[in-house]
């Protein structure tokens, strides 16, 4: 090894916990990269794997019954690759010792098939054998949920009449990665399930004999689905088709869609934050270690070092130190890669998980923090190379105060000479004081994200389902029906209160811009359905005129008094021109919403309505749903309460892991910084301070003028991190906005808290092992050493 | 010129500040042991100046370094007064040193983001009975730049500085580690006329390390230090002011 490069590891050695302090900032911003960017990729590469595998459709539409030779016809459409037509339902189901109720799909497949599309995926047991009629294959998840076995019974009402059907075996389809009941946001495995059966029972208890009301197709390559569903809308129109939707419209489809939008800005903000601070810490590091070897690298010079020689030996440095970040976040963004995929995997009902860390993406991370190092520090290392070897060898000049601003407003007298010191040599240099703040508050603006989360989840939960939702249970009917009917709800014991509503599939549109949705007519003086405005103030819903969810109404830009075309989708689907009135402040969801009268009024119909909601006294809750599965013409129960409660507990595993995850990147990034700067300080003003131990103060005296420093600067960076720290969430929130779901801007008082903690800790921290540098001062060298 | 009142080695000898006895220091450089101090005994007495004069390596500033707390002896004693100073902790040294001794150092050590004023201060504020900044920047002639900043004084003018912030708290002693080592003689000579000032003001007693021997010449003893030991102690019948001292 030659001479200078055993400098070079010695030097790294001396360095070592500096060293180590920004390597961890590299390791978080490789980390983090590499964690989203791999994950991304798995999700991906093995959602598209799962897709192709299991001839997962392009095209899906519901109707309401069509003959199966229609499937020819369909078939021809110019770019229709394969064609399966399917009978869906929507029934009750019930599990032994479960009093709850549980609604479910039940779709039809072949004798010993997985289906010509969206084939299921056998987990466990067997396929349907032909000719059995009770056996049914069961959803993973909702098998799970209930510990439901091959060989268990189960039994569902089947078009009012209540069958029992055994379990052959569990399987999971790519139609359902995200599986949800009709109008609920979140999973609830419990309480929705999937189930496939033959076809034969299923068709003749709905009358589908020789007839479908699902279809799905594939498209042959290069083929443009917009102009096959509109072919496909004008072949079902007549038989109750409600519009065919693409592949990325379908729903559990669209929630991976948003799942990977958001992490690929994870993928790009939280790394460039990194980056830069390493650029900041690497720059402070090497320009201090340059300025204690000013004497060293003129002497190499006098001995005949070229300037390439000495700058590529503190490049060199620079690079070791990346390379052990690079390496370390190498590791631990894997590691948290393949955790993060696998809650994915649990969280989508996704067969497997193909780890992908494609080699561009390390080749990418590596490349950027090499080259952000060497910025970073690429021009102390040129002023080192640049200096005259006799310029090197004369003590630097000594450096220049001034009175800082405090003092000369004449509040000078409040200072002692130590808090002078303090100011003064804050104020000496501003940039780097400034830059130093700013590191701090990133740290602790990365922290509220990881408690942004939690904060946003609970708000959109709260407004949805407790200022504007107020039901306990939702009742669907299996076809509109006469208000009449609510009065048998209403006299069920337990029932405190009962509301219809009408709820009709529309396209709406305005000028050139479209949106499928649902048209909601709810009662005029409801009680448990309130739209609420920006404020969240109830807004009073008029007889004549449209009320839209504002993502909706901005989606659309519409205004309000501008007209809403709606097209209904179903019955005589009229195409109707209504005012729009206002927006509503919802989460979740993009809807419209008109009184129940006047849509009733718009569909020329009766006073028909779709479902019902209940408020039910809690203690006879089970009483209620007992009575309501018994009831012929609710197709199902929606208890959305329950389904709250089931996904915080699948939330809480993730939230844990990204306050996990954002406390150790946030901590790494305030240690880093803080500790560095300390360090710096400590070397600076080495001989200053062993002065001042010399003249006779304390080791508290000295850590106060030290350490108070970085005290002050903390405490300014704490604020100016809670600003950033909004600025990010805020930056997300915005990002990930969806016609499914919009993040609001919650940041509870403990997200605050929190964040201000974990920088005080590591400025505390790093006071800890400086206060114990301070022991070590040589007083004896300070007395001899030059300036 | 000639001294007026010379004190005599008797007279001195009634009130010893210092006691030391068969102090010996030994330093571990790597593996080497290099024995600073090979048993030194002395008696420093109130008021006096005493110059220790020797080549570098003879271990005057190890000896002055235990002197003013920064050290301990290997083996040996050192008095100061009744305190044995062997025997004292981290923190009985430093409030020695803060109470009692005032430094002035080859290089100044001054704190570069105070003023003059504010450079005495920072000690006066922690001293028991200090006179003012004012009062100390004036004895040694710096009256009109008690506002500047290190990075705006002269090389001799930082050393009165310095020697001002070592009086100030009106030190029992005052250790100087070669004061003018980093001046040229005509400030030099301007750096011990503010320390013999003070010396005869204040009746601080005053050690200067030095390899200067012309210094020697304004001492009220020369104490001669050879490799560890003290080799020789003159006492000046005559002492000679700054001014007249051959640099």
């Amino acid at each position: 090894m030659k001479a200078l490069d055993k400098k070079l590891w010695r030097e790294l050695w001396a360095m070592r916990l500096q060293a180590l302090a920004i390597a961890m900032v590299i390791v978080s911003g490789v980390g983090i990269f590499i964690m989203s960017l791999s994950t991304l990729d798995s999700l991906t590469e093995t959602r598209d794997n799962y897709y192709r595998d299991n001839h997962f459709a392009d095209v899906f539409a519901t109707l309401k019954r069509a003959p199966l030779s229609l499937v020819q016809h369909i078939q021809q459409i110019p770019g229709v690759d394969k064609v399966e037509a399917r009978v869906l339902a929507y029934v009750n189901l019930e599990v032994t010792g479960f009093s709850d109720p549980i609604s479910g799909h039940l779709i039809s497949l072949p004798d010993n098939s997985r289906g010509l599309l969206n084939q299921v995926q056998l987990r466990n047991g067997r396929l349907i054998e032909s000719g059995r009629d009770d056996e049914v294959l069961l959803s993973e998840e909702f098998a799970n949920a209930h510990s439901l076995k091959t060989g268990d019974k189960i039994s569902a009402t089947i078009n009012g009449r209540r069958k029992a059907l055994t379990i052959v075996g569990t399987a999971l389809s790519p139609e359902y990665i995200y599986q949800i009941a009709p109008g609920a946001m979140f999973p609830d495995y419990q309480r929705y399930g999937v189930l496939w059966m033959a076809r034969n029972p299923l068709a003749s208890a709905y009358d589908m004999k020789g007839a479908f009301n699902n279809i799905s197709l594939t498209l042959s390559k290069g083929t443009n689905s917009e102009d096959v569903i509109d072919r496909l809308d004008d072949i079902l129109r007549p038989y109750g088709g409600i519009g065919a939707i693409a592949r990325k419209d379908q729903l559990s489809n669209r929630f991976l869609r948003e799942e990977l939008k958001q992490l690929r800005t994870t993928a790009t903000i939280f790394p460039i934050i990194f980056f830069s601070v390493a650029a900041f810490l690497l720059n402070i590091v090497i320009s201090r270690l340059i300025s204690l070897e000013r004497e060293q690298i003129a002497t190499l010079k006098a001995f005949g070092y070229s300037n390439l020689a000495i700058g590529s030996h503190y490049i060199k440095l620079v690079l070791m130190i990346v390379s052990i970040g690079v390496l370390i976040g190498l590791g631990l963004g894997i590691w948290m890669g393949i955790g993060l995929s696998n809650i994915y995997m649990h969280f989508y009902s996704l067969p497997y998980m193909i780890y992908t860390l494609k080699p561009q993406v390390v080749v990418f991370a590596a490349f950027i923090s090499i080259l952000v190092a060497i910025v970073g520090t690429v021009f102390a290392v040129y002023k080192a190379a640049k200096l005259p070897p006799a310029q090197g060898m004369r003590a630097e000049q000594p450096t220049t105060y001034h009175t800082t601003v405090v003092e000369q407003f004449g509040l000078q007298s409040f200072f002692s000479q130590p808090s002078r010191m303090i100011l003064r040599h804050i104020e000496r240099r501003p940039f780097k004081s400034l830059l130093t703040t700013l590191g701090i508050s990133m740290a602790c603006g990365i922290m509220m994200v990881g408690g942004f989360q939690e904060g946003a989840i609970k708000q959109m939960i709260d407004v949805q389902y407790n200022m504007s939702q107020r039901e306990d249970i939702t009742a669907l009917f299996t076809d509109p029906t006469s208000q009449k009917s609510l009065y048998s709800l209403r006299n069920l014991q337990g029932v405190e209160y009962v509301e219809g509503f009408r709820n009709v599939s529309a396209k709406l549109s305005f000028e050139h811009r479209s949106y499928r949705t649902s048209v909601n007519g709810i009662p005029e003086d409801s009680q448990l359905m309130r739209l609420l405005d920006v404020d969240l103030k109830e807004i009073e819903l008029p007889e004549e005129g449209a009320i839209l969810t504002g993502y909706l109404a901005e989606r659309l830009h519409i205004k309000p008094g501008d007209m809403l075309t709606i097209e209904l989708l179903e019955g005589k689907r009229s195409i109707l021109k209504v005012p729009v009135i206002g927006t509503a402040k919802q989460y979740l969801g993009a809807n419209v919403y008109l009184q129940q009268k006047s849509l009733n009024g718009l569909l020329k119909e009766g006073n028909v309505i779709s479902g019902a909601l209940l408020k039910v006294d809690k203690r006879d809750q089970e009483l209620v749903y007992k009575k309501l599965k018994e009831m012929p013409r609710i197709a199902g129960v929606i208890e959305q309460r329950s389904a709250i409660e089931g996904f915080y507990e699948t939330m809480n595993e993730s939230i844990l892991f990204f306050t996990f995850i954002s406390t150790l990147l946030g901590g790494s990034i305030a240690f880093g910084v803080i500790y560095n700067s300390m360090r710096i300080a400590l070397s600076e003003r080495n001989r200053e301070l062993a002065s001042l131990r010399v003249l006779g103060f304390h080791r508290s005296e000295i850590a106060y003028i030290l350490l108070g420093e970085q005290f002050v600067l903390t405490l300014l960076a704490i604020p100016l991190g809670f600003l950033i720290g909004y600025g990010l969430c805020a930056y997300l929130a915005s990002q990930f906005v969806s016609d499914l779901y919009r993040v609001p801007l919650v940041l509870e008082s403990q997200v605050y808290a929190f964040a201000a903690l974990v920088v005080i800790g590591s400025t505390l921290i790093s006071a800890i092992v400086i206060w114990r540098n301070l022991a070590h001062l040589d007083m004896v060298a300070a007395l001899k050493a030059k300036e | 010129m000639v001294e007026a009142q010379v004190k005599t080695d008797q007279e001195l000898n009634k009130d010893v500040v210092f006691h030391v006895s068969d102090v010996t220091k030994t330093y571990q450089m790597g593996e080497v042991a290099v024995q600073a101090l090979r048993g030194v005994d002395l008696d420093l007495y109130r008021g006096e100046f005493a110059v220790f004069l020797g080549i570098s390596g003879s271990g005057k500033s190890t000896l002055l370094n235990i002197l003013g707390g920064l050290d301990t002896p290997t083996t040996g004693q050192v008095l100061y007064g009744k305190q044995d100073l062997t025997r004292a902790d981290e923190h009985a040294l430093t409030e020695y040193r803060r109470y009692h001794v005032g430094f002035v150092f080859q290089f100044y050590n001054l704190i570069p983001s105070l003023t003059a004023r504010e450079n005495v201060a920072v000690v006066t504020e922690i001293s028991k009975s200090p006179m003012s900044p004012e009062e100390a920047l004036a004895l040694v002639g710096l009256e009109n730049r008690m506002d500047h900043f290190p990075a705006q004084l002269s090389g001799g003018e930082q050393q009165r500085v310095a020697i001002a912030r070592a009086i100030a708290k009106n030190p029992d002693v005052l250790l100087c580690d070669e004061p003018t080592g980093a001046l040229d003689s005509q400030t030099g000579i301007m750096v011990l006329e503010a320390l013999k000032r003070v010396n005869e003001t204040l009746g601080t007693t005053t050690a200067v390390i030095t390899h200067n021997a012309g210094i020697a010449q304004m001492a009220n003893r020369v104490i001669h230090l050879t490799d560890g030991l003290i080799s020789d102690i003159h006492v000046n019948d005559q002492r000679i002011a700054p001014n007249q001292l051959s640099w």
